[in-house]
Protein backbone atom coordinates (compact mmCIF):
# COMPACT_ATOMS: atom_id res chain seq x y z
CA UNK A 1 0.00 0.00 0.00
CA UNK A 2 1.40 3.39 -1.48
CA UNK A 3 0.13 6.37 0.80
CA UNK A 4 -1.06 9.90 -0.59
CA UNK A 5 3.05 11.21 0.11
CA UNK A 6 4.90 8.53 -1.43
CA UNK A 7 2.37 8.79 -4.69
CA UNK A 8 3.40 12.65 -4.77
CA UNK A 9 6.74 12.19 -4.59
CA UNK A 10 6.74 9.42 -7.26
CA UNK A 11 4.91 11.50 -9.83
CA UNK A 12 7.27 14.61 -8.69
CA UNK A 13 10.16 12.45 -9.70
CA UNK A 14 8.80 11.25 -12.99
CA UNK A 15 7.68 14.68 -14.25
CA UNK A 16 11.16 15.88 -13.43
CA UNK A 17 12.53 12.81 -16.13
CA UNK A 18 9.98 14.28 -18.26
CA UNK A 19 10.80 17.66 -18.17
CA UNK A 20 14.51 16.47 -19.04
CA UNK A 21 13.41 14.98 -21.86
CA UNK A 22 11.16 17.74 -22.87
CA UNK A 23 13.94 19.84 -22.81
CA UNK A 24 16.49 18.03 -24.52
CA UNK A 25 14.49 16.86 -27.83
CA UNK A 26 13.87 19.85 -29.59
CA UNK A 27 17.87 20.34 -29.09
CA UNK A 28 18.88 16.88 -29.52
CA UNK A 29 16.59 16.26 -32.69
CA UNK A 30 18.74 19.60 -34.32
CA UNK A 31 21.84 18.14 -33.65
CA UNK A 32 21.07 14.54 -35.32
CA UNK A 33 19.43 16.75 -37.86
CA UNK A 34 22.65 19.05 -38.57
CA UNK A 35 24.90 15.93 -38.29
CA UNK A 36 22.72 14.65 -40.80
CA UNK A 37 23.06 17.39 -43.12
CA UNK A 38 26.47 17.49 -42.35
CA UNK A 39 27.59 14.22 -43.63
CA UNK A 40 25.78 15.03 -46.73
CA UNK A 41 26.92 18.27 -48.06
CA UNK A 42 30.30 18.84 -46.61
CA UNK A 43 31.77 16.86 -49.38
CA UNK A 44 30.66 19.71 -51.93
CA UNK A 45 32.13 22.23 -49.07
CA UNK A 46 35.56 22.76 -51.25
CA UNK A 47 36.62 26.87 -52.76
CA UNK A 48 35.06 25.85 -56.03
CA UNK A 49 31.51 25.85 -54.26
CA UNK A 50 31.69 29.52 -53.24
CA UNK A 51 33.38 30.85 -56.34
CA UNK A 52 31.11 28.81 -59.09
CA UNK A 53 27.51 29.66 -59.96
CA UNK A 54 24.79 27.53 -59.91
CA UNK A 55 24.15 24.85 -63.27
CA UNK A 56 21.27 22.75 -64.49
CA UNK A 57 23.46 21.11 -66.26
CA UNK A 58 26.03 20.84 -64.29
CA UNK A 59 25.08 19.88 -60.53
CA UNK A 60 28.59 18.44 -59.43
CA UNK A 61 30.50 21.64 -60.04
CA UNK A 62 27.05 24.07 -58.73
CA UNK A 63 27.93 26.37 -56.74
CA UNK A 64 26.99 29.49 -54.86
CA UNK A 65 28.67 32.53 -55.77
CA UNK A 66 25.51 34.50 -56.78
CA UNK A 67 24.00 33.81 -54.06
CA UNK A 68 26.93 34.42 -51.35
CA UNK A 69 26.96 37.74 -52.98
CA UNK A 70 23.13 38.59 -52.98
CA UNK A 71 23.30 37.64 -49.45
CA UNK A 72 25.92 40.12 -49.29
CA UNK A 73 24.17 42.96 -51.04
CA UNK A 74 20.92 42.33 -49.17
CA UNK A 75 22.75 42.18 -45.87
CA UNK A 76 24.58 45.63 -46.28
CA UNK A 77 21.37 47.17 -47.50
CA UNK A 78 19.15 45.72 -45.07
CA UNK A 79 21.90 47.49 -42.20
CA UNK A 80 22.18 50.45 -43.46
CA UNK A 81 18.56 51.72 -43.91
CA UNK A 82 17.13 49.52 -40.91
CA UNK A 83 19.19 50.53 -38.72
CA UNK A 84 19.08 54.57 -38.76
CA UNK A 85 15.47 54.18 -38.81
CA UNK A 86 15.24 51.69 -36.18
CA UNK A 87 17.29 53.06 -33.82
CA UNK A 88 15.97 56.43 -34.65
CA UNK A 89 12.47 55.34 -33.87
CA UNK A 90 13.18 53.64 -30.61
CA UNK A 91 15.58 56.69 -29.30
CA UNK A 92 12.52 58.76 -29.76
CA UNK A 93 10.33 56.32 -28.36
CA UNK A 94 12.03 56.07 -25.43
CA UNK A 95 13.50 59.89 -25.07
CA UNK A 96 12.00 62.06 -26.57
CA UNK A 97 7.89 61.06 -26.92
CA UNK A 98 5.65 62.10 -24.28
CA UNK A 99 2.78 59.74 -22.73
CA UNK A 100 -0.17 60.18 -24.60
CA UNK A 101 -2.49 58.37 -27.45
CA UNK A 102 0.31 59.19 -29.46
CA UNK A 103 2.56 56.77 -28.25
CA UNK A 104 0.97 54.14 -26.78
CA UNK A 105 -0.47 54.05 -30.40
CA UNK A 106 3.24 53.87 -31.58
CA UNK A 107 3.97 51.03 -29.07
CA UNK A 108 0.68 48.84 -29.82
CA UNK A 109 1.80 49.27 -33.56
CA UNK A 110 5.09 48.24 -33.02
CA UNK A 111 4.41 45.07 -31.19
CA UNK A 112 1.62 44.36 -33.98
CA UNK A 113 4.12 44.88 -36.83
CA UNK A 114 6.48 42.60 -34.92
CA UNK A 115 3.81 39.55 -35.28
CA UNK A 116 2.86 40.28 -38.68
CA UNK A 117 3.85 37.20 -41.04
CA UNK A 118 6.88 37.69 -43.00
CA UNK A 119 4.94 36.75 -45.78
CA UNK A 120 2.92 39.37 -45.94
CA UNK A 121 5.51 41.80 -45.91
CA UNK A 122 6.20 40.45 -48.94
CA UNK A 123 3.06 41.16 -50.79
CA UNK A 124 3.66 44.51 -48.81
CA UNK A 125 6.57 45.10 -50.92
CA UNK A 126 5.76 43.53 -54.14
CA UNK A 127 2.68 45.88 -54.34
CA UNK A 128 4.83 49.26 -53.01
CA UNK A 129 8.61 48.51 -54.20
CA UNK A 130 8.32 45.93 -56.89
CA UNK A 131 5.20 47.80 -58.29
CA UNK A 132 4.50 51.11 -57.41
CA UNK A 133 7.70 52.47 -56.66
CA UNK A 134 9.12 50.72 -60.20
CA UNK A 135 12.14 48.92 -58.59
CA UNK A 136 11.03 45.88 -60.21
CA UNK A 137 12.50 42.77 -59.04
CA UNK A 138 15.63 44.16 -57.63
CA UNK A 139 17.79 43.76 -55.01
CA UNK A 140 17.10 47.16 -53.69
CA UNK A 141 13.05 46.37 -53.45
CA UNK A 142 14.24 43.04 -51.65
CA UNK A 143 16.29 45.01 -48.70
CA UNK A 144 14.18 47.74 -48.23
CA UNK A 145 11.26 44.43 -47.84
CA UNK A 146 13.78 43.33 -45.70
CA UNK A 147 14.33 46.26 -43.38
CA UNK A 148 10.25 47.08 -42.82
CA UNK A 149 10.11 43.16 -41.96
CA UNK A 150 13.40 43.81 -39.11
CA UNK A 151 12.66 46.95 -38.18
CA UNK A 152 10.43 46.35 -34.89
CA UNK A 153 13.23 44.14 -33.99
CA UNK A 154 15.57 46.97 -33.95
CA UNK A 155 13.18 48.98 -32.26
CA UNK A 156 12.75 47.19 -29.34
CA UNK A 157 16.03 46.38 -28.86
CA UNK A 158 17.60 50.10 -28.77
CA UNK A 159 14.14 50.69 -26.16
CA UNK A 160 15.25 48.02 -24.29
CA UNK A 161 19.39 49.35 -24.40
CA UNK A 162 18.22 52.94 -23.96
CA UNK A 163 15.92 52.08 -21.05
CA UNK A 164 18.64 50.17 -18.93
CA UNK A 165 20.90 53.48 -18.77
CA UNK A 166 20.57 55.04 -15.45
CA UNK A 167 18.47 58.47 -15.28
CA UNK A 168 21.66 60.19 -13.14
CA UNK A 169 23.98 59.83 -16.12
CA UNK A 170 21.48 61.82 -18.05
CA UNK A 171 20.65 63.82 -15.08
CA UNK A 172 24.29 64.61 -14.36
CA UNK A 173 25.14 65.79 -18.31
CA UNK A 174 21.92 68.09 -17.57
CA UNK A 175 23.43 69.49 -15.01
CA UNK A 176 26.77 70.19 -16.79
CA UNK A 177 24.49 72.27 -19.10
CA UNK A 178 24.20 70.00 -22.45
CA UNK A 179 21.13 69.81 -24.35
CA UNK A 180 18.99 66.67 -24.69
CA UNK A 181 20.43 65.46 -27.82
CA UNK A 182 24.46 65.93 -26.40
CA UNK A 183 23.02 64.04 -23.43
CA UNK A 184 21.83 61.23 -25.90
CA UNK A 185 24.56 61.39 -28.49
CA UNK A 186 27.74 61.76 -25.47
CA UNK A 187 26.79 59.72 -22.75
CA UNK A 188 23.29 57.32 -23.51
CA UNK A 189 23.96 56.34 -26.66
CA UNK A 190 27.76 54.93 -26.20
CA UNK A 191 26.04 53.68 -23.02
CA UNK A 192 23.73 51.35 -24.95
CA UNK A 193 25.67 50.46 -27.74
CA UNK A 194 26.68 47.12 -26.46
CA UNK A 195 22.56 46.20 -26.30
CA UNK A 196 21.89 47.51 -29.29
CA UNK A 197 24.51 46.08 -31.71
CA UNK A 198 23.49 42.90 -30.22
CA UNK A 199 19.34 43.80 -31.37
CA UNK A 200 20.65 44.96 -34.79
CA UNK A 201 23.16 41.69 -35.68
CA UNK A 202 20.03 39.37 -34.41
CA UNK A 203 17.76 41.25 -36.48
CA UNK A 204 20.31 41.41 -39.33
CA UNK A 205 20.77 37.13 -38.85
CA UNK A 206 17.03 37.08 -39.39
CA UNK A 207 16.78 38.95 -42.41
CA UNK A 208 19.59 36.61 -44.08
CA UNK A 209 17.52 33.03 -43.36
CA UNK A 210 14.33 34.49 -44.67
CA UNK A 211 13.38 33.31 -47.63
CA UNK A 212 9.65 33.84 -48.07
CA UNK A 213 9.25 37.69 -48.31
CA UNK A 214 11.99 37.76 -51.07
CA UNK A 215 10.29 34.81 -52.98
CA UNK A 216 7.27 37.09 -53.15
CA UNK A 217 9.63 40.24 -54.23
CA UNK A 218 11.08 38.68 -56.89
CA UNK A 219 14.35 36.64 -55.67
CA UNK A 220 14.81 34.54 -59.06
CA UNK A 221 15.12 30.96 -59.44
CA UNK A 222 18.33 31.15 -61.57
CA UNK A 223 20.65 33.50 -61.49
CA UNK A 224 24.27 33.31 -62.52
CA UNK A 225 25.83 36.34 -61.34
CA UNK A 226 26.34 38.47 -58.97
CA UNK A 227 24.26 41.54 -58.23
CA UNK A 228 26.04 44.52 -60.33
CA UNK A 229 24.05 47.39 -58.78
CA UNK A 230 20.70 48.30 -56.70
CA UNK A 231 18.45 47.18 -59.71
CA UNK A 232 20.47 44.41 -60.36
CA UNK A 233 18.39 40.91 -59.95
CA UNK A 234 19.63 38.85 -57.37
CA UNK A 235 19.02 35.26 -55.91
CA UNK A 236 19.98 34.72 -51.99
CA UNK A 237 21.59 31.90 -49.94
CA UNK A 238 18.19 30.47 -48.64
CA UNK A 239 16.41 31.54 -52.09
CA UNK A 240 19.42 28.88 -54.09
CA UNK A 241 18.54 25.97 -51.19
CA UNK A 242 15.32 26.49 -52.26
CA UNK A 243 15.69 25.98 -55.79
CA UNK A 244 18.03 22.80 -55.35
CA UNK A 245 15.97 21.19 -53.19
CA UNK A 246 13.34 19.79 -55.05
CA UNK A 247 15.68 18.74 -57.58
CA UNK A 248 15.36 14.77 -57.43
CA UNK A 249 19.17 14.57 -58.84
CA UNK A 250 21.37 13.27 -55.88
CA UNK A 251 23.90 15.58 -56.55
CA UNK A 252 21.46 18.59 -56.05
CA UNK A 253 20.55 17.35 -52.94
CA UNK A 254 24.27 17.49 -51.88
CA UNK A 255 24.06 20.94 -52.94
CA UNK A 256 21.15 22.02 -50.78
CA UNK A 257 22.77 20.34 -47.76
CA UNK A 258 26.23 21.94 -48.38
CA UNK A 259 24.10 25.50 -48.96
CA UNK A 260 22.43 24.98 -45.95
CA UNK A 261 25.94 24.23 -44.25
CA UNK A 262 27.01 27.90 -45.27
CA UNK A 263 23.81 29.23 -44.16
CA UNK A 264 23.80 27.58 -40.58
CA UNK A 265 27.43 28.62 -40.22
CA UNK A 266 26.73 32.51 -40.89
CA UNK A 267 23.74 32.22 -38.67
CA UNK A 268 25.52 30.63 -35.79
CA UNK A 269 28.63 33.11 -36.26
CA UNK A 270 25.95 36.18 -36.00
CA UNK A 271 23.76 34.76 -33.07
CA UNK A 272 26.86 33.90 -31.63
CA UNK A 273 28.57 36.80 -31.90
CA UNK A 274 25.37 38.57 -30.71
CA UNK A 275 25.51 36.63 -27.15
CA UNK A 276 28.90 37.37 -27.13
CA UNK A 277 28.51 40.97 -27.10
CA UNK A 278 25.79 40.91 -24.62
CA UNK A 279 27.50 39.35 -21.88
CA UNK A 280 30.61 41.30 -22.41
CA UNK A 281 28.28 44.39 -21.99
CA UNK A 282 26.49 43.57 -19.70
CA UNK A 283 29.92 42.51 -17.50
CA UNK A 284 31.55 45.22 -18.73
CA UNK A 285 28.49 47.61 -17.96
CA UNK A 286 28.40 47.92 -13.72
CA UNK A 287 26.12 50.96 -12.87
CA UNK B 1 14.26 70.36 -32.31
CA UNK B 2 15.20 69.69 -36.13
CA UNK B 3 16.68 66.33 -34.56
CA UNK B 4 13.70 65.71 -32.27
CA UNK B 5 11.41 65.96 -35.87
CA UNK B 6 13.94 63.74 -37.82
CA UNK B 7 13.39 60.96 -34.65
CA UNK B 8 9.68 61.21 -35.10
CA UNK B 9 9.64 60.88 -38.88
CA UNK B 10 11.63 57.49 -37.77
CA UNK B 11 9.12 56.47 -34.88
CA UNK B 12 5.94 57.05 -37.54
CA UNK B 13 7.41 54.93 -40.41
CA UNK B 14 6.22 52.03 -37.88
CA UNK B 15 2.71 53.22 -38.50
CA UNK B 16 3.34 53.85 -42.41
CA UNK B 17 4.17 50.66 -42.69
CA UNK B 18 0.79 49.24 -40.65
CA UNK B 19 -0.84 51.47 -42.87
CA UNK B 20 0.29 50.75 -46.03
CA UNK B 21 0.25 46.89 -45.25
CA UNK B 22 -3.38 47.31 -44.55
CA UNK B 23 -4.27 49.65 -47.88
CA UNK B 24 -2.27 47.24 -50.17
CA UNK B 25 -4.25 44.37 -48.79
CA UNK B 26 -7.62 45.93 -48.77
CA UNK B 27 -7.36 48.02 -52.46
CA UNK B 28 -6.12 44.67 -53.86
CA UNK B 29 -8.68 42.08 -52.33
CA UNK B 30 -11.62 44.98 -53.07
CA UNK B 31 -10.87 44.64 -56.82
CA UNK B 32 -10.66 40.63 -56.23
CA UNK B 33 -13.89 40.17 -54.81
CA UNK B 34 -15.74 42.81 -57.76
CA UNK B 35 -14.51 39.85 -59.75
CA UNK B 36 -15.17 36.59 -57.35
CA UNK B 37 -18.72 36.79 -54.74
CA UNK B 38 -17.76 36.74 -51.37
CA UNK B 39 -19.94 34.09 -51.00
CA UNK B 40 -18.20 31.79 -53.25
CA UNK B 41 -15.30 32.81 -51.16
CA UNK B 42 -16.36 31.27 -48.08
CA UNK B 43 -18.32 28.14 -49.22
CA UNK B 44 -16.86 26.99 -52.26
CA UNK B 45 -15.22 23.92 -51.77
CA UNK B 46 -12.01 24.26 -54.04
CA UNK B 47 -9.24 26.55 -54.28
CA UNK B 48 -8.02 26.69 -57.87
CA UNK B 49 -7.07 30.00 -59.00
CA UNK B 50 -4.16 28.82 -61.13
CA UNK B 51 -6.42 26.08 -63.06
CA UNK B 52 -8.51 26.87 -66.05
CA UNK B 53 -11.49 25.80 -63.91
CA UNK B 54 -11.33 28.53 -61.64
CA UNK B 55 -12.55 28.37 -57.68
CA UNK B 56 -12.28 30.81 -55.21
CA UNK B 57 -12.75 29.19 -51.95
CA UNK B 58 -10.61 30.47 -49.42
CA UNK B 59 -11.76 27.22 -46.55
CA UNK B 60 -9.41 24.78 -48.68
CA UNK B 61 -6.55 26.83 -47.44
CA UNK B 62 -7.59 27.36 -44.17
CA UNK B 63 -8.25 24.02 -43.53
CA UNK B 64 -4.66 23.32 -44.28
CA UNK B 65 -3.31 26.23 -42.04
CA UNK B 66 -5.64 24.94 -39.24
CA UNK B 67 -4.39 21.60 -39.84
CA UNK B 68 -0.49 22.26 -39.87
CA UNK B 69 -1.44 25.08 -36.92
CA UNK B 70 -2.79 22.00 -34.66
CA UNK B 71 0.14 20.04 -34.65
CA UNK B 72 1.89 22.21 -34.31
CA UNK B 73 0.84 23.71 -30.99
CA UNK B 74 0.16 20.18 -30.45
CA UNK B 75 3.47 19.41 -30.19
CA UNK B 76 4.73 23.07 -28.73
CA UNK B 77 2.06 23.33 -26.18
CA UNK B 78 2.85 20.34 -23.42
CA UNK B 79 6.59 20.24 -24.49
CA UNK B 80 7.28 23.95 -24.37
CA UNK B 81 5.34 24.40 -20.74
CA UNK B 82 7.48 21.21 -19.46
CA UNK B 83 10.14 23.11 -20.33
CA UNK B 84 9.51 25.94 -18.98
CA UNK B 85 8.29 24.32 -15.16
CA UNK B 86 10.85 21.64 -15.31
CA UNK B 87 13.40 25.20 -15.61
CA UNK B 88 11.52 26.77 -13.21
CA UNK B 89 10.84 24.58 -10.91
CA UNK B 90 12.91 21.96 -10.65
CA UNK B 91 16.60 22.33 -12.81
CA UNK B 92 19.88 23.48 -11.08
CA UNK B 93 20.29 27.24 -11.73
CA UNK B 94 23.10 26.77 -14.02
CA UNK B 95 21.53 23.96 -16.35
CA UNK B 96 18.78 26.59 -17.06
CA UNK B 97 21.09 29.63 -17.42
CA UNK B 98 23.40 27.17 -20.36
CA UNK B 99 19.88 25.60 -21.44
CA UNK B 100 18.50 28.62 -22.43
CA UNK B 101 19.87 29.92 -24.86
CA UNK B 102 20.57 26.33 -26.48
CA UNK B 103 16.87 26.61 -26.60
CA UNK B 104 16.64 29.93 -28.40
CA UNK B 105 18.32 28.80 -31.05
CA UNK B 106 16.16 26.54 -31.94
CA UNK B 107 13.79 29.78 -32.94
CA UNK B 108 16.84 31.65 -34.89
CA UNK B 109 17.34 28.41 -37.69
CA UNK B 110 16.25 30.05 -40.73
CA UNK B 111 12.69 28.16 -41.76
CA UNK B 112 14.07 26.40 -45.32
CA UNK B 113 16.61 24.50 -43.04
CA UNK B 114 13.52 23.18 -40.74
CA UNK B 115 12.12 22.30 -44.56
CA UNK B 116 14.51 20.57 -46.04
CA UNK B 117 14.53 18.35 -42.26
CA UNK B 118 10.48 17.68 -42.57
CA UNK B 119 11.07 16.63 -46.06
CA UNK B 120 13.94 14.91 -46.20
CA UNK B 121 14.18 13.20 -42.65
CA UNK B 122 10.74 13.36 -40.96
CA UNK B 123 8.31 12.12 -44.10
CA UNK B 124 10.43 9.07 -44.65
CA UNK B 125 10.85 8.09 -40.76
CA UNK B 126 6.92 8.33 -40.86
CA UNK B 127 6.46 6.53 -43.97
CA UNK B 128 8.06 3.28 -42.33
CA UNK B 129 5.11 3.44 -40.15
CA UNK B 130 1.81 4.95 -41.66
CA UNK B 131 0.88 5.31 -45.67
CA UNK B 132 1.61 8.75 -46.28
CA UNK B 133 2.07 11.56 -48.99
CA UNK B 134 5.53 12.67 -49.75
CA UNK B 135 4.14 15.66 -48.70
CA UNK B 136 2.13 16.03 -46.53
CA UNK B 137 0.95 18.27 -43.44
CA UNK B 138 1.88 15.97 -40.33
CA UNK B 139 5.77 16.24 -41.15
CA UNK B 140 5.13 20.23 -41.50
CA UNK B 141 3.32 20.55 -38.38
CA UNK B 142 5.64 17.96 -36.70
CA UNK B 143 8.65 19.95 -37.42
CA UNK B 144 7.13 23.21 -36.83
CA UNK B 145 5.97 22.33 -33.61
CA UNK B 146 9.90 21.97 -32.72
CA UNK B 147 10.72 25.44 -33.87
CA UNK B 148 7.74 26.94 -32.03
CA UNK B 149 8.75 25.34 -28.49
CA UNK B 150 11.16 28.52 -27.90
CA UNK B 151 8.44 30.51 -28.58
CA UNK B 152 6.33 29.00 -25.38
CA UNK B 153 9.25 28.43 -22.87
CA UNK B 154 10.89 31.40 -23.20
CA UNK B 155 7.70 33.89 -22.49
CA UNK B 156 5.93 31.17 -19.82
CA UNK B 157 9.39 30.57 -17.90
CA UNK B 158 9.76 34.04 -17.68
CA UNK B 159 6.25 34.44 -16.59
CA UNK B 160 6.57 31.16 -13.91
CA UNK B 161 9.69 33.15 -13.07
CA UNK B 162 8.37 36.37 -11.95
CA UNK B 163 5.89 34.59 -9.73
CA UNK B 164 6.95 36.43 -6.19
CA UNK B 165 9.16 33.55 -4.25
CA UNK B 166 6.28 33.88 -1.66
CA UNK B 167 3.59 32.15 -2.97
CA UNK B 168 5.98 29.33 -3.47
CA UNK B 169 7.44 28.98 0.12
CA UNK B 170 3.61 29.31 1.40
CA UNK B 171 2.96 25.81 -0.82
CA UNK B 172 6.18 24.55 0.44
CA UNK B 173 5.58 25.45 3.54
CA UNK B 174 1.84 23.33 3.40
CA UNK B 175 4.31 20.35 2.51
CA UNK B 176 3.69 20.23 -1.23
CA UNK B 177 5.76 18.61 -3.93
CA UNK B 178 7.59 20.98 -6.25
CA UNK B 179 5.27 19.64 -8.67
CA UNK B 180 2.02 19.90 -7.06
CA UNK B 181 3.30 23.77 -6.04
CA UNK B 182 4.02 24.09 -9.99
CA UNK B 183 0.41 22.95 -11.11
CA UNK B 184 -1.67 24.45 -7.92
CA UNK B 185 0.21 27.71 -7.32
CA UNK B 186 3.14 29.06 -9.68
CA UNK B 187 1.50 28.19 -12.83
CA UNK B 188 -2.62 29.64 -12.27
CA UNK B 189 -0.40 32.70 -10.64
CA UNK B 190 1.20 32.66 -14.19
CA UNK B 191 -1.36 31.92 -16.53
CA UNK B 192 -1.97 35.10 -18.37
CA UNK B 193 2.06 35.00 -19.25
CA UNK B 194 1.59 31.23 -20.11
CA UNK B 195 -1.61 32.07 -22.39
CA UNK B 196 -0.18 35.12 -24.12
CA UNK B 197 3.12 32.67 -24.97
CA UNK B 198 0.38 30.28 -26.59
CA UNK B 199 -1.30 32.75 -28.48
CA UNK B 200 2.02 34.18 -30.14
CA UNK B 201 2.82 30.35 -30.72
CA UNK B 202 0.03 30.20 -32.74
CA UNK B 203 0.12 33.19 -34.21
CA UNK B 204 3.57 32.47 -35.38
CA UNK B 205 2.20 28.94 -36.77
CA UNK B 206 -0.54 30.32 -38.68
CA UNK B 207 2.55 32.57 -40.66
CA UNK B 208 5.04 29.95 -41.01
CA UNK B 209 5.75 30.03 -44.87
CA UNK B 210 8.72 27.83 -46.09
CA UNK B 211 8.24 24.51 -43.91
CA UNK B 212 4.87 24.28 -45.09
CA UNK B 213 5.65 25.15 -48.84
CA UNK B 214 8.38 22.97 -49.04
CA UNK B 215 6.92 20.08 -46.99
CA UNK B 216 3.62 19.86 -46.80
CA UNK B 217 2.79 20.56 -50.88
CA UNK B 218 0.98 23.01 -52.55
CA UNK B 219 -2.31 21.37 -53.52
CA UNK B 220 -5.06 22.92 -51.81
CA UNK B 221 -7.47 20.64 -50.07
CA UNK B 222 -10.64 20.34 -48.14
CA UNK B 223 -9.06 17.99 -45.41
CA UNK B 224 -8.34 17.29 -41.97
CA UNK B 225 -6.50 14.34 -42.81
CA UNK B 226 -2.59 14.68 -41.76
CA UNK B 227 -1.29 12.46 -43.94
CA UNK B 228 -2.49 14.58 -47.30
CA UNK B 229 -0.74 16.87 -49.31
CA UNK B 230 -2.62 20.42 -48.93
CA UNK B 231 -1.98 23.74 -48.92
CA UNK B 232 -1.75 26.47 -46.58
CA UNK B 233 -2.80 30.21 -47.26
CA UNK B 234 1.39 31.11 -46.62
CA UNK B 235 2.35 28.07 -49.33
CA UNK B 236 -0.25 29.39 -51.97
CA UNK B 237 0.88 32.94 -52.15
CA UNK B 238 4.74 31.43 -52.24
CA UNK B 239 3.64 29.09 -55.11
CA UNK B 240 2.07 31.97 -57.24
CA UNK B 241 4.70 34.18 -56.32
CA UNK B 242 7.71 31.72 -57.56
CA UNK B 243 6.66 31.98 -61.27
CA UNK B 244 5.94 34.56 -63.07
CA UNK B 245 2.46 36.51 -62.11
CA UNK B 246 1.18 39.30 -63.88
CA UNK B 247 -0.60 42.64 -62.43
CA UNK B 248 -4.07 42.84 -62.67
CA UNK B 249 -4.71 39.10 -62.91
CA UNK B 250 -7.19 37.21 -61.34
CA UNK B 251 -4.18 34.88 -59.75
CA UNK B 252 -2.29 38.35 -58.50
CA UNK B 253 -5.40 39.80 -56.51
CA UNK B 254 -5.85 36.15 -55.14
CA UNK B 255 -2.60 36.61 -53.95
CA UNK B 256 -3.92 39.55 -51.46
CA UNK B 257 -7.76 38.36 -50.99
CA UNK B 258 -5.40 35.06 -49.03
CA UNK B 259 -2.77 37.54 -47.56
CA UNK B 260 -5.58 39.48 -45.95
CA UNK B 261 -7.12 36.69 -44.43
CA UNK B 262 -3.60 35.36 -42.73
CA UNK B 263 -3.24 38.88 -41.77
CA UNK B 264 -6.36 39.55 -39.91
CA UNK B 265 -6.34 35.89 -37.90
CA UNK B 266 -2.31 37.20 -36.87
CA UNK B 267 -3.21 40.87 -36.33
CA UNK B 268 -6.37 39.54 -34.13
CA UNK B 269 -4.21 37.50 -32.13
CA UNK B 270 -1.22 39.62 -31.47
CA UNK B 271 -3.53 42.50 -30.54
CA UNK B 272 -5.27 39.81 -27.50
CA UNK B 273 -1.79 38.86 -26.71
CA UNK B 274 -0.97 42.33 -26.49
CA UNK B 275 -3.78 43.35 -24.36
CA UNK B 276 -3.15 40.09 -21.91
CA UNK B 277 0.36 41.11 -21.52
CA UNK B 278 -0.37 45.04 -20.58
CA UNK B 279 -2.81 44.16 -18.02
CA UNK B 280 -1.09 41.44 -16.42
CA UNK B 281 2.59 43.98 -16.43
CA UNK B 282 0.13 46.53 -14.09
CA UNK B 283 -0.62 43.43 -12.25
CA UNK B 284 2.50 42.61 -11.06
CA UNK B 285 4.59 46.64 -10.72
Amino acid sequence: MINVATKNRIKDKLFEYWGVISTLIGVVLLVVFMTDIFMEGISRIDATFFTNSPSGLKPETSGIFPALLGTLWILILTASISIPLGVGAGIYLEEYSEKNWVSSLLEINISNLAGVPSIIYGLLGLEVFVRIMGLGKSVVAGALTLSLLVLPIVIVATREAIKSVPNSIKQAAYGLGATKWQTIWTQVLPSSIGGILTGVILALSRAIGETAPLIVVGAAAYIYDAPDGLLSEYTVIPMQIYTWMPDAREAMKVNAAAGIIVLLMITLVMNGFAVYLRNRWQKKVKW
Amino acid sequence: MIIEKLLFLCASISILITLGIILVLLLDTFEFFQEVSFIDFITDKKWTPMFKDKHFGIGSLLAGTFLTTVIAVGVAIPIGLSIAIYLNEFAPKVFRKRIKPALELLAAVPTIVYGFFALTVVTPFLKQFIDIDSFNALSAGLVMGIMIIPYISSISEDALYAVPKSLREAAYGMGTTRLQTAFKVTVPAASSGIIVSIILAISRAIGETMIVAIAAGQKPTLTLDPTETIATITSFIVQVTTGDVEHGSIEYKSLFAAGITLFLFTFILNNISYFIKKKYQEKYD
